[in-house]
């Protein structure tokens, strides 16, 4: 489905992430990486209290963002896929060590060698995949 | 206590950026990982607005080094670039690219969108397997 091309909201947007990493690290000393964040909070006892306090946060703004916005979610986009995603995506930022919040927000804030060479190889993957599935296969809208 | 509000607080702010800036919108990332079709920029945009505030900060924050509160920061990030961060990248690119979602956009939208339930539940057992399946324990390191 054709997107439309949103600057002004994808800035302000972005700058909403960025202060709220900036708050994590400044303020807790923590890395917002979500991917990790959820791990931990699923596998640590450790700190759990703040992980899912912050996660609970990301879902109580962004439904309430939609409930004021109206927007419609995606629907029909078939399962097997779904899951064969979510399951790569499990297993990728685990053995990466990160996400698109870890490695490409906090890390390369941080001048991390390591967050950058992750960050160019999930772009170069999720880039092909596209091409692959959209435009060679055709398979996936 | 004062953590549990901070933490609540960047959370509000995280999950309120990834709905204004359209990152919960699975379209428009397979839009802008789509560079040779219906190209949507607006992804690098979010992470540009994000970098514009972090990449300073983060950088005053280094120099200082220590939190607001007195305390440590973390320990300045590896340098080794090894296969296993490679190649789960790629993996998580892949994941990335068929359905559009990473973990932060899928987990904010849980309520809003049902496909995200089972996007999510495919997630934490594919990081469940990747942790038990890799030769050594991996504990996330956030």
């Amino acid at each position: 489905m054709p997107t439309a091309f949103t600057p002004v909201t994808a800035l302000i947007g972005g700058v909403l992430i960025g202060l709220a990493a900036l708050l994590l690290y400044a303020l807790l000393g923590r890395i917002a990486g979500i991917s990790g964040i959820l791990n931990n909070a699923i596998e640590t006892r450790d700190g759990r209290g703040w992980r899912i306090v912050f996660l609970l946060g990301m879902v109580v703004a962004a439904t309430a963002w939609f409930a004021f916005d109206g927007a419609v979610p995606r629907s029909g986009f078939p399962l097997p896929w779904l899951l064969a995603a979510g399951a790569l995506v499990g297993f990728g930022t685990r053995m990466g060590s990160g996400c698109t919040s870890g490695h490409g927000v906090c890390g390369l804030a941080r001048l991390s060698r390591r967050s950058l060479a992750a960050t160019l190889a999930f772009m170069g993957a999720g880039i092909a995949t596209v091409f692959v599935l959209r435009h060679v296969l055709g398979v996936l809208p | 206590m004062r953590r549990t509000v901070l933490a609540l607080l960047a959370g509000l702010l995280f999950g309120l950026g990834l709905a204004v800036s359209g990152m919960t919108d699975p379209d428009k990332v397979l839009n802008f990982l789509d560079v040779s079709g219906r190209w949507d920029p607006s992804l690098a945009l979010v992470m540009g607005g994000a970098l514009a505030v972090t990449v300073p900060s983060f950088a005053w924050l280094r120099r200082r080094g220590r939190t607001f509160d007195g305390a440590a920061l973390p320990p300045p990030p590896a340098g080794r670039i090894d296969a296993r961060l490679l190649a789960g990248s790629i993996v998580f690119g892949i994941g990335w690219g068929i359905a559009g979602y990473c973990p932060g956009p899928a987990l904010a939208i849980l309520v809003h969108a049902r496909e995200a339930v089972a996007f999510v539940l495919a997630l934490v057992a594919g990081s469940q397997f990747a942790r038990l399946a890799m030769p050594r324990p991996l504990k996330a390191r956030t």
